[in-house]
Protein backbone atom coordinates (compact mmCIF):
# COMPACT_ATOMS: atom_id res chain seq x y z
CA UNK A 1 0.00 0.00 0.00
CA UNK A 2 1.23 3.46 -1.00
CA UNK A 3 1.86 6.08 1.64
CA UNK A 4 2.43 9.99 0.93
CA UNK A 5 4.83 11.18 3.86
CA UNK A 6 4.30 15.03 3.99
CA UNK A 7 7.52 16.76 5.59
CA UNK A 8 6.26 20.07 7.20
CA UNK A 9 9.04 22.56 9.08
CA UNK A 10 9.01 26.13 9.44
CA UNK A 11 11.24 27.23 6.30
CA UNK A 12 11.96 30.42 8.11
CA UNK A 13 14.10 28.65 10.71
CA UNK A 14 17.10 27.64 8.19
CA UNK A 15 20.03 25.77 10.04
CA UNK A 16 23.36 27.20 9.88
CA UNK A 17 25.38 25.87 6.53
CA UNK A 18 27.21 23.13 8.44
CA UNK A 19 24.17 22.04 10.25
CA UNK A 20 22.55 22.16 6.62
CA UNK A 21 25.09 19.94 5.51
CA UNK A 22 24.70 17.60 7.74
CA UNK A 23 20.98 17.75 7.19
CA UNK A 24 21.73 16.73 3.48
CA UNK A 25 23.93 13.93 4.37
CA UNK A 26 21.29 12.62 6.46
CA UNK A 27 18.79 12.80 3.90
CA UNK A 28 20.51 11.09 1.19
CA UNK A 29 21.31 8.36 3.72
CA UNK A 30 17.72 7.97 4.52
CA UNK A 31 16.80 8.08 0.48
CA UNK A 32 18.95 5.59 0.31
CA UNK A 33 17.80 2.82 3.31
CA UNK A 34 14.27 3.27 1.76
CA UNK A 35 15.54 2.26 -1.37
CA UNK A 36 17.35 -0.61 -0.62
CA UNK A 37 14.79 -1.79 1.55
CA UNK A 38 12.33 -1.21 -1.48
CA UNK A 39 9.97 1.04 0.20
CA UNK A 40 10.99 4.42 -1.95
CA UNK A 41 8.85 4.84 -4.74
CA UNK A 42 9.25 8.68 -5.28
CA UNK A 43 10.25 11.97 -3.27
CA UNK A 44 12.06 15.36 -3.28
CA UNK A 45 12.24 18.46 -1.51
CA UNK A 46 10.39 21.75 -2.28
CA UNK A 47 11.17 24.73 -3.27
CA UNK A 48 10.20 27.45 -0.09
CA UNK A 49 6.92 28.59 -0.37
CA UNK A 50 8.01 31.95 -1.46
CA UNK A 51 8.34 31.06 -4.81
CA UNK A 52 4.38 29.10 -4.76
CA UNK A 53 1.71 30.07 -7.05
CA UNK A 54 -2.02 29.18 -6.27
CA UNK A 55 -4.45 28.25 -9.07
CA UNK A 56 -7.88 28.07 -9.09
CA UNK A 57 -10.60 27.98 -12.41
CA UNK A 58 -13.71 29.84 -11.74
CA UNK A 59 -16.38 29.81 -13.76
CA UNK A 60 -13.65 28.48 -16.91
CA UNK A 61 -11.45 31.53 -15.40
CA UNK A 62 -7.85 30.05 -14.32
CA UNK A 63 -6.72 33.08 -11.48
CA UNK A 64 -3.45 32.74 -10.51
CA UNK A 65 -2.62 33.53 -7.29
CA UNK A 66 1.19 34.67 -5.64
CA UNK A 67 1.93 32.38 -2.76
CA UNK A 68 1.09 28.71 -1.05
CA UNK A 69 -2.39 27.75 -0.71
CA UNK A 70 -2.50 28.32 3.32
CA UNK A 71 -0.54 30.51 5.27
CA UNK A 72 0.67 28.28 7.74
CA UNK A 73 3.71 27.60 10.48
CA UNK A 74 4.79 24.92 9.00
CA UNK A 75 5.05 24.49 5.63
CA UNK A 76 5.45 21.92 3.37
CA UNK A 77 9.30 21.96 2.57
CA UNK A 78 9.30 18.50 0.71
CA UNK A 79 7.44 14.92 0.51
CA UNK A 80 8.38 10.88 0.12
CA UNK A 81 6.10 8.54 -1.43
CA UNK A 82 6.54 5.02 -0.12
CA UNK A 83 5.48 1.52 -0.36
CA UNK A 84 4.37 0.32 3.26
CA UNK A 85 2.69 -2.87 4.57
CA UNK A 86 0.51 -0.72 7.04
CA UNK A 87 0.13 2.06 9.10
CA UNK A 88 2.52 1.27 11.50
CA UNK A 89 5.59 0.75 9.24
CA UNK A 90 4.41 3.91 7.31
CA UNK A 91 4.99 5.92 10.68
CA UNK A 92 8.20 3.83 11.97
CA UNK A 93 9.67 5.05 8.00
CA UNK A 94 8.37 8.68 8.66
CA UNK A 95 9.80 8.85 11.76
CA UNK A 96 12.91 8.12 10.86
CA UNK A 97 12.97 11.47 8.46
CA UNK A 98 15.54 13.37 9.74
CA UNK A 99 12.72 16.73 9.54
CA UNK A 100 10.60 14.39 12.28
CA UNK A 101 13.38 15.71 15.18
CA UNK A 102 12.13 19.40 14.62
CA UNK A 103 9.28 19.72 12.10
CA UNK A 104 6.39 17.50 11.37
CA UNK A 105 5.45 14.50 8.88
CA UNK A 106 1.63 14.04 7.63
CA UNK A 107 1.47 10.58 7.05
CA UNK A 108 -1.27 9.85 4.09
CA UNK A 109 -2.59 6.76 2.48
CA UNK A 110 -2.92 7.29 -0.94
CA UNK A 111 -6.27 6.41 -2.43
CA UNK A 112 -6.45 2.96 -5.03
CA UNK A 113 -7.96 4.20 -8.30
CA UNK A 114 -9.16 1.53 -10.57
CA UNK B 1 -35.18 -19.14 26.25
CA UNK B 2 -33.45 -18.91 22.74
CA UNK B 3 -34.46 -15.29 22.87
CA UNK B 4 -32.58 -14.89 26.60
CA UNK B 5 -29.63 -16.86 25.44
CA UNK B 6 -29.04 -15.03 22.58
CA UNK B 7 -29.01 -11.84 24.71
CA UNK B 8 -26.51 -13.04 27.09
CA UNK B 9 -24.61 -14.04 24.14
CA UNK B 10 -24.60 -10.19 23.10
CA UNK B 11 -24.06 -9.11 26.24
CA UNK B 12 -21.28 -11.25 27.09
CA UNK B 13 -19.07 -12.14 24.27
CA UNK B 14 -20.06 -9.49 21.38
CA UNK B 15 -16.63 -8.63 21.81
CA UNK B 16 -15.34 -11.87 20.86
CA UNK B 17 -17.58 -12.80 17.97
CA UNK B 18 -16.46 -9.21 16.46
CA UNK B 19 -12.98 -9.73 17.07
CA UNK B 20 -13.30 -13.12 14.96
CA UNK B 21 -15.59 -12.04 12.45
CA UNK B 22 -13.32 -9.40 11.80
CA UNK B 23 -10.03 -11.79 11.52
CA UNK B 24 -12.51 -13.59 9.07
CA UNK B 25 -14.23 -10.90 6.62
CA UNK B 26 -11.03 -8.38 7.11
CA UNK B 27 -13.26 -4.99 7.31
CA UNK B 28 -14.99 -3.87 10.64
CA UNK B 29 -18.49 -2.48 9.35
CA UNK B 30 -18.83 -5.60 7.04
CA UNK B 31 -17.80 -7.55 9.87
CA UNK B 32 -20.89 -5.46 12.55
CA UNK B 33 -23.46 -6.00 9.50
CA UNK B 34 -23.10 -9.77 9.26
CA UNK B 35 -23.21 -10.35 13.38
CA UNK B 36 -26.35 -8.05 12.95
CA UNK B 37 -27.54 -9.91 9.95
CA UNK B 38 -26.59 -13.42 11.92
CA UNK B 39 -28.11 -12.34 15.31
CA UNK B 40 -31.90 -11.39 13.30
CA UNK B 41 -31.02 -14.94 11.71
CA UNK B 42 -30.69 -16.74 15.03
CA UNK B 43 -33.65 -14.77 16.75
CA UNK B 44 -35.62 -16.52 13.85
CA UNK B 45 -34.08 -20.22 14.00
CA UNK B 46 -33.07 -20.62 17.69
CA UNK B 47 -36.89 -20.60 18.92
CA UNK B 48 -37.77 -22.67 15.93
CA UNK B 49 -34.53 -25.50 15.83
CA UNK B 50 -33.19 -25.33 19.10
CA UNK B 51 -29.98 -23.49 20.44
CA UNK B 52 -27.34 -24.87 19.07
CA UNK B 53 -23.94 -26.66 20.99
CA UNK B 54 -21.74 -23.92 19.94
CA UNK B 55 -23.53 -20.72 20.38
CA UNK B 56 -21.06 -18.58 19.99
CA UNK B 57 -19.30 -20.98 16.92
CA UNK B 58 -22.99 -20.11 15.36
CA UNK B 59 -23.00 -16.92 15.08
CA UNK B 60 -19.02 -16.64 14.15
CA UNK B 61 -20.34 -19.28 11.27
CA UNK B 62 -23.64 -17.68 10.39
CA UNK B 63 -21.78 -14.14 10.24
CA UNK B 64 -18.76 -15.26 7.80
CA UNK B 65 -22.10 -16.07 5.32
CA UNK B 66 -23.95 -13.38 6.09
CA UNK B 67 -20.75 -11.19 4.98
CA UNK B 68 -19.90 -13.43 1.83
CA UNK B 69 -24.16 -12.61 1.17
CA UNK B 70 -23.60 -9.47 1.38
CA UNK B 71 -20.56 -8.70 -0.60
CA UNK B 72 -22.05 -10.73 -3.31
CA UNK B 73 -24.58 -8.46 -3.56
CA UNK B 74 -22.73 -5.17 -3.57
CA UNK B 75 -21.25 -7.16 -6.77
CA UNK B 76 -17.73 -6.86 -5.43
CA UNK B 77 -15.93 -10.24 -5.56
CA UNK B 78 -12.34 -9.08 -5.37
CA UNK B 79 -9.97 -10.16 -3.58
CA UNK B 80 -11.93 -9.82 -0.11
CA UNK B 81 -14.22 -12.54 -1.19
CA UNK B 82 -11.35 -14.88 -2.12
CA UNK B 83 -9.52 -14.40 1.39
CA UNK B 84 -13.35 -15.60 2.98
CA UNK B 85 -13.35 -18.32 1.04
CA UNK B 86 -9.66 -19.55 1.58
CA UNK B 87 -10.17 -18.91 5.54
CA UNK B 88 -14.09 -20.78 5.37
CA UNK B 89 -11.67 -23.59 4.48
CA UNK B 90 -9.62 -23.47 7.22
CA UNK B 91 -12.80 -22.70 9.47
CA UNK B 92 -15.24 -25.73 8.18
CA UNK B 93 -12.85 -27.93 9.30
CA UNK B 94 -12.94 -26.71 12.75
CA UNK B 95 -17.13 -26.33 12.40
CA UNK B 96 -16.36 -29.99 11.16
CA UNK B 97 -15.52 -31.07 14.76
CA UNK B 98 -18.61 -29.72 16.17
CA UNK B 99 -17.00 -28.26 19.09
CA UNK B 100 -15.70 -25.02 20.84
CA UNK B 101 -12.36 -25.10 18.96
CA UNK B 102 -13.42 -22.54 17.25
CA UNK B 103 -12.62 -20.20 20.40
CA UNK B 104 -9.31 -21.20 20.60
CA UNK B 105 -7.67 -18.37 18.42
CA UNK B 106 -10.54 -16.23 19.88
CA UNK B 107 -8.24 -14.78 22.72
CA UNK B 108 -5.49 -14.02 19.79
CA UNK B 109 -8.51 -11.99 17.82
CA UNK B 110 -9.52 -10.24 20.80
CA UNK B 111 -6.09 -8.90 21.70
CA UNK B 112 -5.49 -7.57 18.11
CA UNK B 113 -9.07 -6.07 18.42
CA UNK B 114 -7.87 -4.25 21.50
CA UNK B 115 -4.97 -2.73 19.99
CA UNK B 116 -6.74 -2.00 16.61
CA UNK B 117 -9.04 0.14 18.42
CA UNK B 118 -6.51 1.99 20.73
CA UNK B 119 -4.33 2.77 18.03
CA UNK B 120 -2.14 5.65 18.57
CA UNK B 121 -3.49 6.87 15.13
CA UNK B 122 -6.94 7.40 16.51
CA UNK B 123 -8.21 9.87 19.15
CA UNK B 124 -8.27 9.12 22.52
CA UNK B 125 -11.81 10.01 22.44
CA UNK B 126 -12.63 7.66 19.36
CA UNK B 127 -10.44 4.94 20.89
CA UNK B 128 -12.20 4.91 23.57
CA UNK B 129 -16.05 5.10 21.84
CA UNK B 130 -14.17 2.19 19.51
CA UNK B 131 -13.65 -0.11 21.88
CA UNK B 132 -16.91 0.08 24.04
CA UNK B 133 -18.66 -0.13 20.90
CA UNK B 134 -16.36 -3.46 18.96
CA UNK B 135 -15.55 -4.40 22.82
CA UNK B 136 -18.02 -4.49 24.96
CA UNK B 137 -20.75 -3.99 22.17
CA UNK B 138 -22.56 -1.13 23.53
CA UNK B 139 -24.78 0.37 21.03
CA UNK B 140 -23.93 4.03 19.72
CA UNK B 141 -26.54 5.38 21.85
CA UNK B 142 -25.30 3.88 24.68
CA UNK B 143 -22.03 5.32 24.31
CA UNK B 144 -23.44 8.83 22.93
CA UNK B 145 -25.55 8.89 26.17
CA UNK B 146 -22.22 7.98 28.62
CA UNK B 147 -20.58 10.82 27.30
CA UNK B 148 -23.43 12.98 26.77
CA UNK B 149 -22.88 13.69 22.60
CA UNK B 150 -25.28 13.92 20.31
CA UNK B 151 -26.00 10.34 19.10
CA UNK B 152 -25.55 11.59 15.66
CA UNK B 153 -21.96 13.03 16.59
CA UNK B 154 -21.39 9.35 18.13
CA UNK B 155 -22.45 7.73 15.02
CA UNK B 156 -20.23 9.98 12.64
CA UNK B 157 -17.02 9.79 14.69
CA UNK B 158 -17.41 5.88 14.60
CA UNK B 159 -17.90 6.19 11.02
CA UNK B 160 -14.67 8.32 10.22
CA UNK B 161 -12.96 6.05 12.47
CA UNK B 162 -13.99 2.47 10.92
CA UNK B 163 -13.25 4.71 7.81
CA UNK B 164 -9.81 5.66 8.44
CA UNK B 165 -8.61 2.24 10.26
CA UNK B 166 -9.29 0.30 6.31
CA UNK B 167 -7.98 3.59 4.66
CA UNK B 168 -4.45 3.72 6.50
CA UNK B 169 -4.68 0.39 6.68
CA UNK B 170 -4.17 0.71 10.54
CA UNK B 171 -3.21 -3.20 11.47
CA UNK B 172 -5.46 -5.45 12.80
CA UNK B 173 -2.80 -7.47 14.90
CA UNK B 174 -1.06 -7.08 17.88
CA UNK B 175 1.91 -5.34 17.64
CA UNK B 176 5.12 -6.32 17.19
CA UNK B 177 7.82 -6.80 20.31
CA UNK B 178 9.32 -3.12 19.61
CA UNK B 179 6.36 -1.09 19.66
CA UNK B 180 4.32 -3.47 22.15
CA UNK B 181 4.92 -2.00 25.75
CA UNK B 182 4.27 1.51 24.10
CA UNK B 183 1.06 0.21 22.75
CA UNK B 184 0.27 -2.03 25.43
CA UNK B 185 0.36 1.21 27.80
CA UNK B 186 -2.22 3.51 25.22
CA UNK B 187 -4.36 0.23 25.35
CA UNK B 188 -4.16 0.31 29.55
CA UNK B 189 -4.55 4.50 29.48
CA UNK B 190 -8.06 4.13 27.30
CA UNK B 191 -9.54 1.53 29.99
CA UNK B 192 -8.35 3.56 32.48
CA UNK B 193 -10.03 6.49 31.13
CA UNK B 194 -13.18 4.59 30.65
CA UNK B 195 -13.23 3.57 34.19
CA UNK B 196 -12.00 6.80 35.55
CA UNK B 197 -15.56 8.39 33.60
CA UNK B 198 -17.34 6.27 35.18
CA UNK B 199 -16.06 6.64 38.58
CA UNK B 200 -15.19 10.11 39.05
CA UNK B 201 -18.72 11.11 37.15
CA UNK B 202 -17.41 14.33 35.84
CA UNK B 203 -20.98 14.72 34.15
CA UNK B 204 -23.89 12.71 33.65
CA UNK B 205 -26.65 10.44 34.93
CA UNK B 206 -25.24 8.74 37.36
CA UNK B 207 -26.38 4.97 36.44
CA UNK B 208 -25.18 4.93 33.04
CA UNK B 209 -21.76 6.15 35.06
CA UNK B 210 -21.45 2.69 37.04
CA UNK B 211 -22.28 0.80 33.39
CA UNK B 212 -18.79 2.46 32.32
CA UNK B 213 -17.04 1.44 35.15
CA UNK B 214 -18.13 -2.44 34.80
CA UNK B 215 -17.20 -2.28 31.25
CA UNK B 216 -13.72 -0.64 31.73
CA UNK B 217 -13.45 -3.28 34.44
CA UNK B 218 -14.66 -6.25 31.82
CA UNK B 219 -12.03 -4.85 29.31
CA UNK B 220 -9.14 -4.78 32.09
CA UNK B 221 -10.25 -8.47 32.81
CA UNK B 222 -9.90 -9.17 28.44
CA UNK B 223 -6.35 -7.66 28.87
CA UNK B 224 -5.35 -9.26 31.94
CA UNK B 225 -6.75 -12.77 30.88
CA UNK B 226 -4.64 -12.39 27.33
CA UNK B 227 -1.55 -11.09 28.56
CA UNK B 228 -1.77 -12.85 31.71
CA UNK B 229 2.35 -12.47 32.81
CA UNK B 230 2.30 -9.10 32.60
CA UNK B 231 1.98 -7.39 36.29
CA UNK B 232 0.51 -4.12 35.08
CA UNK B 233 -2.47 -5.71 33.29
CA UNK B 234 -2.96 -7.12 36.76
CA UNK B 235 -2.28 -4.01 38.39
CA UNK B 236 -4.83 -1.93 36.58
CA UNK B 237 -7.70 -4.54 37.02
CA UNK B 238 -6.82 -4.91 40.96
CA UNK B 239 -6.96 -0.72 40.98
CA UNK B 240 -10.43 -0.96 39.00
CA UNK B 241 -11.77 -3.52 41.27
CA UNK B 242 -10.77 -2.26 44.35
CA UNK B 243 -12.08 1.48 44.17
CA UNK B 244 -15.15 0.44 42.04
CA UNK B 245 -15.32 -2.15 45.22
CA UNK B 246 -16.40 1.49 47.44
CA UNK B 247 -18.86 2.55 44.79
CA UNK B 248 -22.28 1.83 46.48
CA UNK B 249 -20.69 3.09 50.04
CA UNK B 250 -19.40 6.49 48.11
CA UNK B 251 -22.70 8.18 47.73
CA UNK B 252 -25.56 8.92 49.87
CA UNK B 253 -29.02 7.91 48.39
CA UNK B 254 -29.40 11.52 47.84
CA UNK B 255 -25.90 10.85 45.80
CA UNK B 256 -23.98 12.82 47.62
CA UNK B 257 -20.09 11.70 48.13
CA UNK B 258 -19.05 10.41 51.19
CA UNK B 259 -15.18 10.61 52.24
CA UNK B 260 -13.46 7.60 52.46
CA UNK B 261 -13.04 7.92 55.67
CA UNK B 262 -16.99 8.44 56.73
CA UNK B 263 -17.93 5.93 54.19
CA UNK B 264 -19.64 2.69 55.66
CA UNK B 265 -17.28 0.44 55.00
CA UNK B 266 -19.75 -2.48 55.42
CA UNK B 267 -21.26 -1.69 52.16
CA UNK B 268 -18.24 -2.40 50.29
CA UNK B 269 -17.82 -5.19 47.69
CA UNK B 270 -16.50 -7.66 49.61
CA UNK B 271 -15.69 -10.27 46.52
CA UNK B 272 -14.14 -7.55 44.34
CA UNK B 273 -12.07 -6.35 47.55
CA UNK B 274 -10.85 -9.96 47.72
CA UNK B 275 -10.22 -10.53 43.87
CA UNK B 276 -8.57 -7.02 44.26
CA UNK B 277 -6.26 -7.94 46.84
CA UNK B 278 -4.86 -11.05 45.69
CA UNK B 279 -4.15 -9.46 42.23
CA UNK B 280 -2.16 -6.78 44.43
CA UNK B 281 -0.40 -9.01 45.93
CA UNK B 282 0.72 -10.99 43.24
CA UNK B 283 1.33 -7.76 41.51
CA UNK B 284 3.92 -6.34 43.80
CA UNK B 285 6.06 -9.42 43.64
CA UNK B 286 6.90 -8.41 40.64
CA UNK B 287 10.87 -6.57 40.60
CA UNK B 288 9.59 -3.67 39.27
CA UNK B 289 6.30 -2.77 40.22
CA UNK B 290 4.92 -0.10 37.52
CA UNK B 291 1.91 2.83 38.38
CA UNK B 292 -1.01 0.70 38.14
CA UNK B 293 0.32 -1.72 40.69
CA UNK B 294 1.38 0.81 43.04
CA UNK B 295 -1.88 2.64 43.17
CA UNK B 296 -3.95 -0.56 43.24
CA UNK B 297 -1.37 -1.06 46.25
CA UNK B 298 -2.71 2.51 47.77
CA UNK B 299 -5.76 1.15 47.06
CA UNK B 300 -5.59 -2.00 48.80
CA UNK B 301 -4.08 -0.08 52.11
CA UNK B 302 -7.65 1.28 52.45
CA UNK B 303 -9.90 -2.20 51.27
CA UNK B 304 -7.51 -3.94 54.24
CA UNK B 305 -8.18 -1.51 57.07
CA UNK B 306 -11.34 -2.67 58.87
CA UNK B 307 -11.80 1.16 60.17
CA UNK B 308 -10.18 4.66 59.07
CA UNK B 309 -9.06 4.86 61.90
CA UNK B 310 -6.57 1.76 61.81
CA UNK B 311 -5.27 2.55 57.88
CA UNK B 312 -1.83 3.36 57.73
CA UNK B 313 -1.23 6.61 56.09
CA UNK B 314 2.98 6.32 56.68
CA UNK B 315 2.99 3.37 54.48
CA UNK B 316 0.65 5.04 51.86
CA UNK B 317 2.26 8.24 51.83
CA UNK B 318 5.71 5.74 51.24
CA UNK B 319 3.94 4.50 48.77
CA UNK B 320 2.86 7.73 46.80
CA UNK B 321 6.78 8.69 47.19
CA UNK B 322 7.51 5.36 45.05
CA UNK B 323 5.28 6.37 42.64
CA UNK B 324 6.46 9.79 42.24
CA UNK B 325 9.73 8.40 41.42
CA UNK B 326 8.90 6.43 38.27
CA UNK B 327 5.97 8.65 37.36
CA UNK B 328 6.37 12.20 38.83
CA UNK B 329 3.37 14.21 38.86
CA UNK B 330 1.86 16.89 40.85
CA UNK B 331 -1.12 15.27 41.53
CA UNK B 332 1.04 11.88 42.81
CA UNK B 333 2.58 14.93 45.41
CA UNK B 334 -0.48 15.90 46.34
CA UNK B 335 -1.81 13.17 47.16
CA UNK B 336 1.92 12.55 49.03
CA UNK B 337 0.81 15.70 50.67
CA UNK B 338 -2.55 14.34 52.18
CA UNK B 339 -1.73 11.11 53.00
CA UNK B 340 1.70 12.88 55.48
CA UNK B 341 -0.43 15.24 56.78
CA UNK B 342 -2.74 12.60 58.25
CA UNK B 343 0.30 10.40 59.41
CA UNK B 344 2.13 12.82 60.63
CA UNK B 345 -0.02 16.37 61.29
CA UNK B 346 -1.59 18.70 58.99
CA UNK B 347 0.92 20.87 59.12
CA UNK B 348 3.47 19.06 56.98
CA UNK B 349 0.43 18.24 54.46
CA UNK B 350 0.21 21.90 54.34
CA UNK B 351 3.43 23.21 53.65
CA UNK B 352 4.01 20.45 50.99
CA UNK B 353 0.87 21.46 49.67
CA UNK B 354 2.24 25.19 49.63
CA UNK B 355 4.94 23.79 47.97
CA UNK B 356 3.46 22.28 44.90
CA UNK B 357 1.46 25.44 44.68
CA UNK B 358 4.15 28.08 44.90
CA UNK B 359 5.55 25.82 41.96
CA UNK B 360 2.50 27.22 40.47
CA UNK B 361 1.24 23.58 39.67
CA UNK B 362 -2.47 22.55 39.74
CA UNK B 363 -3.62 26.04 40.36
CA UNK B 364 -6.61 25.08 38.56
CA UNK B 365 -7.02 21.89 40.08
CA UNK B 366 -10.09 21.56 42.54
CA UNK B 367 -8.68 19.18 44.67
CA UNK B 368 -5.47 21.00 45.63
CA UNK B 369 -7.71 23.65 46.93
CA UNK B 370 -10.21 21.12 48.64
CA UNK B 371 -7.34 19.61 50.74
CA UNK B 372 -5.94 22.67 51.13
CA UNK B 373 -9.34 23.68 52.83
CA UNK B 374 -9.68 20.63 54.68
CA UNK B 375 -5.94 20.76 56.43
CA UNK B 376 -6.82 24.20 57.40
CA UNK B 377 -10.25 23.51 58.61
CA UNK B 378 -8.99 20.55 60.97
CA UNK B 379 -6.24 23.88 62.53
CA UNK B 380 -9.01 25.81 62.82
CA UNK B 381 -7.63 28.74 60.54
CA UNK B 382 -11.23 29.16 58.93
CA UNK B 383 -10.56 32.73 57.53
CA UNK B 384 -8.27 30.71 55.09
CA UNK B 385 -9.84 27.63 55.13
CA UNK B 386 -12.87 29.26 53.53
CA UNK B 387 -10.88 31.11 51.01
CA UNK B 388 -9.70 27.76 49.66
CA UNK B 389 -12.84 26.49 49.52
CA UNK B 390 -14.29 29.05 47.73
CA UNK B 391 -11.09 28.41 45.03
CA UNK B 392 -11.87 24.89 44.61
CA UNK B 393 -15.91 25.85 44.52
CA UNK B 394 -14.78 27.92 41.23
CA UNK B 395 -13.02 24.89 39.86
CA UNK B 396 -15.03 22.17 40.81
CA UNK B 397 -17.21 20.74 37.78
CA UNK B 398 -19.25 17.82 39.04
CA UNK B 399 -22.27 18.04 41.26
CA UNK B 400 -21.51 15.71 43.97
CA UNK B 401 -18.24 17.19 44.60
CA UNK B 402 -19.87 20.78 44.31
CA UNK B 403 -22.68 20.13 47.15
CA UNK B 404 -20.03 18.46 49.40
CA UNK B 405 -17.69 21.75 49.25
CA UNK B 406 -20.77 23.87 49.63
CA UNK B 407 -21.42 22.14 52.81
CA UNK B 408 -17.63 22.47 54.38
CA UNK B 409 -17.60 26.32 53.42
CA UNK B 410 -21.11 27.16 55.09
CA UNK B 411 -19.29 25.25 57.78
CA UNK B 412 -16.09 27.22 57.74
CA UNK B 413 -18.37 30.17 57.46
CA UNK B 414 -20.42 29.69 61.00
CA UNK B 415 -16.86 28.44 62.88
CA UNK B 416 -15.35 31.81 61.49
CA UNK B 417 -18.71 34.35 62.76
CA UNK B 418 -18.85 32.41 65.65
CA UNK B 419 -15.01 32.54 66.60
Amino acid sequence: MQYMLLIYDNENNKPAPDEMNKLYQEYGAFTQSITKSGNFNAGAPLQPTSTATTVRVRDSKTLTIDGPFAETKEQLGGYYLIEAENLDQAVAIAARIPSARFGSIEVRPVMKMG
Amino acid sequence: MANAALEQLYREDYGRIVAAVIRLVGDFDLAEEAIHDAFAAALEQWPRDGIPASPRAWIVGAARHKAIDRIRRRGRLDGKLREISVLSVLEDSVDGAGNDDINDSVPDDRLRLIFTCCHPALALETQVALSLRTLCGLTTEEIARAFIVPATTMAQRLVRATRKIRAARIPYEVPPDDLLPERLQAVMAVIYLIFNEGYSATSGAALVRADLCAEAIRLGRILHELIPENSETRGLLALMLLHDARRDARLTGEGDLVLLEEQDRARWNPAQIREGLALTTTSMRSTEPGPYTIQAAIAAMHSRSPAAADTDWRAIAALYGLLARIQPSPVVELNRAVAIAIADGPERGLSLIDAIEARGELRDYHLLWSARADLLRRLGRWREAREAYSSALALVTDEPQRRFLRRRLDEVNLRERSS
